[in-house]
Protein backbone atom coordinates (compact mmCIF):
# COMPACT_ATOMS: atom_id res chain seq x y z
CA UNK A 1 0.00 0.00 0.00
CA UNK A 2 2.81 2.19 0.61
CA UNK A 3 4.32 1.46 -2.69
CA UNK A 4 2.01 4.90 -4.30
CA UNK A 5 3.03 8.27 -2.24
CA UNK A 6 0.35 9.99 -0.25
CA UNK A 7 1.15 13.39 -2.08
CA UNK A 8 0.18 11.56 -5.61
CA UNK A 9 -3.24 10.45 -3.79
CA UNK A 10 -3.68 14.14 -2.89
CA UNK A 11 -2.78 15.33 -6.21
CA UNK A 12 -5.53 13.36 -7.77
CA UNK A 13 -8.12 14.73 -5.52
CA UNK A 14 -6.94 18.65 -5.99
CA UNK A 15 -6.87 18.00 -9.84
CA UNK A 16 -10.62 16.86 -9.28
CA UNK A 17 -11.26 19.59 -7.16
CA UNK A 18 -10.01 22.51 -9.40
CA UNK A 19 -11.31 20.40 -13.00
CA UNK A 20 -14.98 20.53 -11.15
CA UNK A 21 -13.79 24.67 -10.47
CA UNK A 22 -13.14 25.15 -14.52
CA UNK A 23 -16.23 23.72 -14.99
CA UNK A 24 -18.22 25.86 -12.67
CA UNK A 25 -16.30 29.36 -13.74
CA UNK A 26 -17.38 28.16 -18.05
CA UNK A 27 -20.54 26.54 -17.87
CA UNK A 28 -23.80 28.68 -17.79
CA UNK A 29 -26.33 25.94 -18.39
CA UNK A 30 -27.59 25.38 -14.37
CA UNK A 31 -27.68 21.44 -14.61
CA UNK A 32 -23.95 21.01 -15.46
CA UNK A 33 -22.93 23.52 -12.79
CA UNK A 34 -25.01 21.12 -10.50
CA UNK A 35 -22.84 18.25 -12.10
CA UNK A 36 -19.49 20.46 -11.10
CA UNK A 37 -20.52 21.09 -7.74
CA UNK A 38 -20.48 17.43 -7.70
CA UNK A 39 -16.83 16.99 -9.07
CA UNK A 40 -15.78 19.39 -6.64
CA UNK A 41 -17.39 17.17 -3.50
CA UNK A 42 -15.91 14.02 -4.43
CA UNK A 43 -12.76 15.58 -4.51
CA UNK A 44 -13.43 16.41 -1.12
CA UNK A 45 -14.47 13.23 -0.33
CA UNK A 46 -11.49 11.44 -0.91
CA UNK A 47 -9.08 13.71 0.67
CA UNK A 48 -10.88 12.99 4.24
CA UNK A 49 -10.99 9.34 3.43
CA UNK A 50 -7.11 9.47 2.74
CA UNK A 51 -5.84 11.67 5.37
CA UNK A 52 -8.11 9.12 7.43
CA UNK A 53 -6.30 5.99 6.48
CA UNK A 54 -2.97 7.59 6.42
CA UNK A 55 -2.33 10.24 9.10
CA UNK A 56 -5.17 8.95 11.64
CA UNK A 57 -5.79 5.25 11.17
CA UNK A 58 -6.92 5.09 14.51
CA UNK A 59 -10.07 7.11 14.36
CA UNK A 60 -13.25 7.06 11.98
CA UNK A 61 -14.20 10.78 12.11
CA UNK A 62 -12.78 11.03 8.35
CA UNK A 63 -15.13 8.12 7.12
CA UNK A 64 -18.09 9.74 8.87
CA UNK A 65 -17.47 13.15 7.25
CA UNK A 66 -17.66 11.07 3.98
CA UNK A 67 -20.70 9.78 5.18
CA UNK A 68 -22.19 12.85 6.02
CA UNK A 69 -21.16 14.93 3.25
CA UNK A 70 -22.54 12.37 1.07
CA UNK A 71 -25.84 12.25 2.48
CA UNK A 72 -26.31 16.48 1.94
CA UNK A 73 -25.02 16.17 -1.40
CA UNK A 74 -27.76 13.97 -2.33
CA UNK A 75 -30.35 16.21 -0.76
CA UNK A 76 -28.74 19.29 -2.32
CA UNK A 77 -28.62 17.55 -5.17
CA UNK A 78 -32.89 16.65 -5.32
CA UNK A 79 -33.40 20.71 -4.24
CA UNK A 80 -31.53 21.55 -7.18
CA UNK A 81 -33.14 19.56 -9.50
CA UNK A 82 -36.79 20.77 -8.02
CA UNK A 83 -35.73 24.32 -8.34
CA UNK A 84 -34.51 24.07 -11.67
CA UNK A 85 -37.89 22.54 -12.80
CA UNK A 86 -39.59 25.07 -11.48
CA UNK A 87 -37.53 27.76 -12.72
CA UNK A 88 -38.24 25.93 -15.96
CA UNK A 89 -40.91 26.09 -16.22
CA UNK A 90 -41.51 29.73 -15.41
CA UNK A 91 -38.52 31.22 -17.94
CA UNK A 92 -38.46 28.38 -20.93
CA UNK A 93 -34.36 27.76 -20.18
CA UNK A 94 -32.21 27.08 -17.35
CA UNK A 95 -29.43 29.25 -18.43
CA UNK A 96 -28.10 31.36 -15.41
CA UNK A 97 -27.94 34.63 -17.98
CA UNK A 98 -31.72 34.20 -18.31
CA UNK A 99 -32.54 33.83 -15.13
CA UNK A 100 -32.26 37.61 -14.32
CA UNK A 101 -35.35 38.19 -11.98
CA UNK A 102 -36.07 36.88 -8.73
CA UNK A 103 -39.51 35.87 -9.49
CA UNK A 104 -41.65 35.37 -12.33
CA UNK B 1 6.16 -0.14 -9.45
CA UNK B 2 4.35 -3.04 -8.13
CA UNK B 3 0.99 -3.83 -9.54
CA UNK B 4 -1.02 -1.94 -6.60
CA UNK B 5 0.80 1.44 -8.14
CA UNK B 6 -0.16 0.26 -11.35
CA UNK B 7 -3.52 0.04 -10.84
CA UNK B 8 -3.51 3.64 -8.83
CA UNK B 9 -2.56 5.42 -11.62
CA UNK B 10 -5.08 3.62 -14.29
CA UNK B 11 -7.81 4.36 -11.57
CA UNK B 12 -6.79 8.33 -11.17
CA UNK B 13 -6.12 8.54 -15.05
CA UNK B 14 -9.74 7.36 -15.38
CA UNK B 15 -10.74 9.59 -12.85
CA UNK B 16 -9.42 12.92 -14.21
CA UNK B 17 -9.92 11.87 -18.34
CA UNK B 18 -13.84 11.40 -17.68
CA UNK B 19 -14.56 14.24 -15.25
CA UNK B 20 -12.71 16.60 -17.50
CA UNK B 21 -14.57 15.51 -20.26
CA UNK B 22 -17.81 15.75 -18.35
CA UNK B 23 -16.98 19.61 -18.05
CA UNK B 24 -15.63 19.63 -21.33
CA UNK B 25 -17.94 18.65 -23.71
CA UNK B 26 -20.94 20.20 -25.17
CA UNK B 27 -23.33 18.03 -25.01
CA UNK B 28 -25.11 17.55 -21.90
CA UNK B 29 -26.51 14.09 -22.38
CA UNK B 30 -22.21 13.05 -22.66
CA UNK B 31 -21.31 15.46 -20.11
CA UNK B 32 -23.67 13.44 -17.36
CA UNK B 33 -22.99 10.06 -19.05
CA UNK B 34 -18.95 11.51 -18.44
CA UNK B 35 -19.90 12.15 -14.77
CA UNK B 36 -21.31 9.14 -14.32
CA UNK B 37 -17.77 7.02 -15.40
CA UNK B 38 -15.80 9.90 -13.31
CA UNK B 39 -18.00 8.95 -9.85
CA UNK B 40 -17.69 5.16 -10.69
CA UNK B 41 -13.79 5.83 -10.84
CA UNK B 42 -14.00 7.51 -7.79
CA UNK B 43 -15.68 4.23 -6.27
CA UNK B 44 -13.05 2.05 -7.43
CA UNK B 45 -10.28 4.47 -5.79
CA UNK B 46 -12.19 3.77 -2.59
CA UNK B 47 -11.90 -0.11 -3.20
CA UNK B 48 -8.72 0.83 -4.06
CA UNK B 49 -7.92 2.50 -0.68
CA UNK B 50 -9.89 -0.69 1.22
CA UNK B 51 -12.63 1.49 2.37
CA UNK B 52 -15.48 -0.40 0.74
CA UNK B 53 -18.20 0.59 2.65
CA UNK B 54 -17.67 4.47 1.36
CA UNK B 55 -17.03 2.64 -1.88
CA UNK B 56 -20.65 0.65 -2.02
CA UNK B 57 -22.44 4.36 -0.26
CA UNK B 58 -20.49 6.04 -3.25
CA UNK B 59 -21.93 3.78 -5.66
CA UNK B 60 -25.43 3.35 -4.33
CA UNK B 61 -25.74 7.49 -3.56
CA UNK B 62 -24.01 8.72 -6.43
CA UNK B 63 -24.69 6.74 -9.46
CA UNK B 64 -27.79 4.85 -8.82
CA UNK B 65 -29.16 8.55 -7.51
CA UNK B 66 -27.97 11.45 -8.12
CA UNK B 67 -26.87 10.56 -11.60
CA UNK B 68 -30.21 9.20 -12.27
CA UNK B 69 -32.06 12.24 -11.22
CA UNK B 70 -29.62 14.08 -13.32
CA UNK B 71 -30.42 12.59 -16.31
CA UNK B 72 -33.91 12.52 -15.48
CA UNK B 73 -33.85 16.41 -15.34
CA UNK B 74 -31.81 16.72 -18.41
CA UNK B 75 -35.10 14.56 -20.11
CA UNK B 76 -37.45 16.79 -18.62
CA UNK B 77 -35.62 20.68 -19.29
CA UNK B 78 -33.45 20.28 -22.72
CA UNK B 79 -33.56 18.87 -26.24
CA UNK B 80 -30.65 16.42 -25.28
CA UNK B 81 -28.94 16.07 -28.75
CA UNK B 82 -28.72 19.25 -29.25
CA UNK B 83 -25.57 21.29 -28.93
CA UNK B 84 -24.95 24.03 -25.79
CA UNK B 85 -23.66 27.46 -26.99
CA UNK B 86 -19.75 27.78 -26.93
CA UNK B 87 -18.45 30.32 -24.51
CA UNK B 88 -16.49 33.16 -24.86
CA UNK B 89 -12.43 32.74 -25.49
CA UNK B 90 -11.64 35.38 -22.55
CA UNK B 91 -13.89 33.44 -20.44
CA UNK B 92 -12.48 30.23 -21.17
CA UNK B 93 -9.18 31.42 -21.08
CA UNK B 94 -9.74 33.79 -17.94
CA UNK B 95 -11.00 30.85 -16.21
CA UNK B 96 -8.50 27.92 -17.38
CA UNK B 97 -5.64 30.31 -16.07
CA UNK B 98 -7.35 31.06 -12.81
CA UNK B 99 -8.02 27.09 -12.61
CA UNK B 100 -4.23 26.47 -13.74
CA UNK B 101 -2.50 28.98 -10.77
CA UNK B 102 -4.76 27.67 -8.08
CA UNK B 103 -4.27 23.79 -8.89
CA UNK B 104 -0.37 25.13 -9.22
CA UNK B 105 -0.24 26.81 -5.63
CA UNK B 106 -2.40 24.10 -3.57
CA UNK B 107 -0.44 21.45 -4.93
CA UNK B 108 3.00 23.35 -4.33
CA UNK B 109 1.72 23.39 -0.82
CA UNK B 110 1.09 19.71 -0.45
CA UNK B 111 3.98 19.24 -2.21
CA UNK B 112 6.01 21.16 0.46
CA UNK B 113 4.37 20.34 3.44
CA UNK B 114 5.46 16.24 2.26
CA UNK B 115 2.55 14.38 4.46
CA UNK B 116 4.01 11.23 5.80
CA UNK B 117 1.67 8.15 6.30
CA UNK B 118 2.15 6.40 10.28
CA UNK B 119 2.53 3.57 8.52
CA UNK B 120 0.04 1.52 11.27
CA UNK B 121 -3.20 -0.48 9.25
CA UNK B 122 -6.21 1.21 8.88
CA UNK B 123 -9.22 -1.44 10.51
CA UNK B 124 -12.31 -0.33 10.81
CA UNK B 125 -15.62 -2.49 10.46
CA UNK B 126 -18.88 -1.70 9.78
CA UNK B 127 -20.02 -2.38 13.34
CA UNK B 128 -17.64 -0.19 14.65
CA UNK B 129 -19.14 2.67 12.16
CA UNK B 130 -22.54 1.45 13.19
CA UNK B 131 -21.86 1.75 16.93
CA UNK B 132 -19.75 5.51 16.88
CA UNK B 133 -22.54 6.31 14.64
CA UNK B 134 -25.33 6.06 17.13
CA UNK B 135 -23.17 7.09 20.32
CA UNK B 136 -24.53 9.86 22.78
CA UNK B 137 -20.98 9.86 24.71
CA UNK B 138 -17.93 12.14 23.64
CA UNK B 139 -16.85 10.65 20.19
CA UNK B 140 -20.38 9.79 18.87
CA UNK B 141 -22.27 11.04 15.98
CA UNK B 142 -25.62 10.37 17.11
CA UNK B 143 -26.42 14.56 17.27
CA UNK B 144 -25.01 15.25 13.44
CA UNK B 145 -27.12 11.95 12.92
CA UNK B 146 -30.52 12.98 13.70
CA UNK B 147 -29.85 16.53 12.30
CA UNK B 148 -28.95 14.65 9.07
CA UNK B 149 -32.42 12.82 9.23
CA UNK B 150 -33.98 16.36 9.47
CA UNK B 151 -32.68 17.77 7.24
CA UNK B 152 -33.80 14.84 4.58
CA UNK B 153 -36.89 14.75 5.70
CA UNK B 154 -36.86 19.12 5.13
CA UNK B 155 -35.01 18.48 1.72
CA UNK B 156 -38.13 15.96 0.99
CA UNK B 157 -41.07 18.06 1.86
CA UNK B 158 -38.94 21.57 0.28
CA UNK B 159 -38.83 19.16 -3.27
CA UNK B 160 -41.90 18.92 -3.00
CA UNK B 161 -43.40 21.88 -2.66
CA UNK B 162 -40.76 23.80 -4.99
CA UNK B 163 -41.96 21.22 -7.86
CA UNK B 164 -45.56 21.01 -7.54
CA UNK B 165 -46.91 22.67 -10.70
CA UNK B 166 -49.77 25.27 -9.33
CA UNK B 167 -53.38 24.58 -9.21
CA UNK B 168 -54.77 25.14 -12.13
CA UNK B 169 -58.69 27.03 -11.82
CA UNK B 170 -61.22 25.60 -13.36
CA UNK B 171 -65.00 24.71 -12.62
CA UNK B 172 -65.27 22.51 -9.07
CA UNK B 173 -62.88 20.98 -7.74
CA UNK B 174 -61.24 17.73 -9.32
CA UNK B 175 -62.91 15.77 -6.81
CA UNK B 176 -66.47 16.68 -7.53
CA UNK B 177 -65.48 15.67 -11.41
CA UNK B 178 -63.83 12.79 -10.56
CA UNK B 179 -67.40 12.02 -8.53
CA UNK B 180 -69.72 13.05 -11.93
CA UNK B 181 -67.10 11.01 -14.09
CA UNK B 182 -67.90 7.63 -11.87
CA UNK B 183 -71.60 7.98 -11.20
CA UNK B 184 -72.74 10.23 -13.89
CA UNK B 185 -75.53 11.55 -11.85
CA UNK B 186 -76.16 15.34 -11.87
CA UNK B 187 -74.53 17.08 -8.74
CA UNK B 188 -77.72 17.83 -7.52
CA UNK B 189 -78.86 14.37 -6.50
CA UNK B 190 -74.69 13.73 -4.85
CA UNK B 191 -75.48 16.58 -2.27
CA UNK B 192 -72.01 18.45 -3.80
CA UNK B 193 -73.73 21.84 -4.68
CA UNK B 194 -74.08 22.87 -1.09
CA UNK B 195 -70.88 21.97 -0.07
CA UNK B 196 -69.60 24.17 -3.20
CA UNK B 197 -71.92 26.79 -2.32
CA UNK B 198 -69.66 26.92 0.68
Amino acid sequence: MSSVPMSHILFVSTALFFIGMYGLFTRRNMITMLMAIELILNSVNINFVVFNKYLYPDKLDGIFFTIFIITIAAAEAAVAIAIIINLYRSHRSIDVENASEMKW
Amino acid sequence: MTASAIIFYIISAFVLGAGLLAMTTRKIFRSAIWLLFSLIGVAALYFWLQVEFIAAVQIIVYVGGIVVLIIFSIFLTQQSGKEMPRQSLQRTIASGLAVLFGFGLTFLQIWKYNFQPTGKSFNWTVSKIGSQMLNTSTGGYALPFEVVSMLLLAAMVGCIVIAMKAPVATNGTADQQLLKKLDGKPEEELGITQISEV
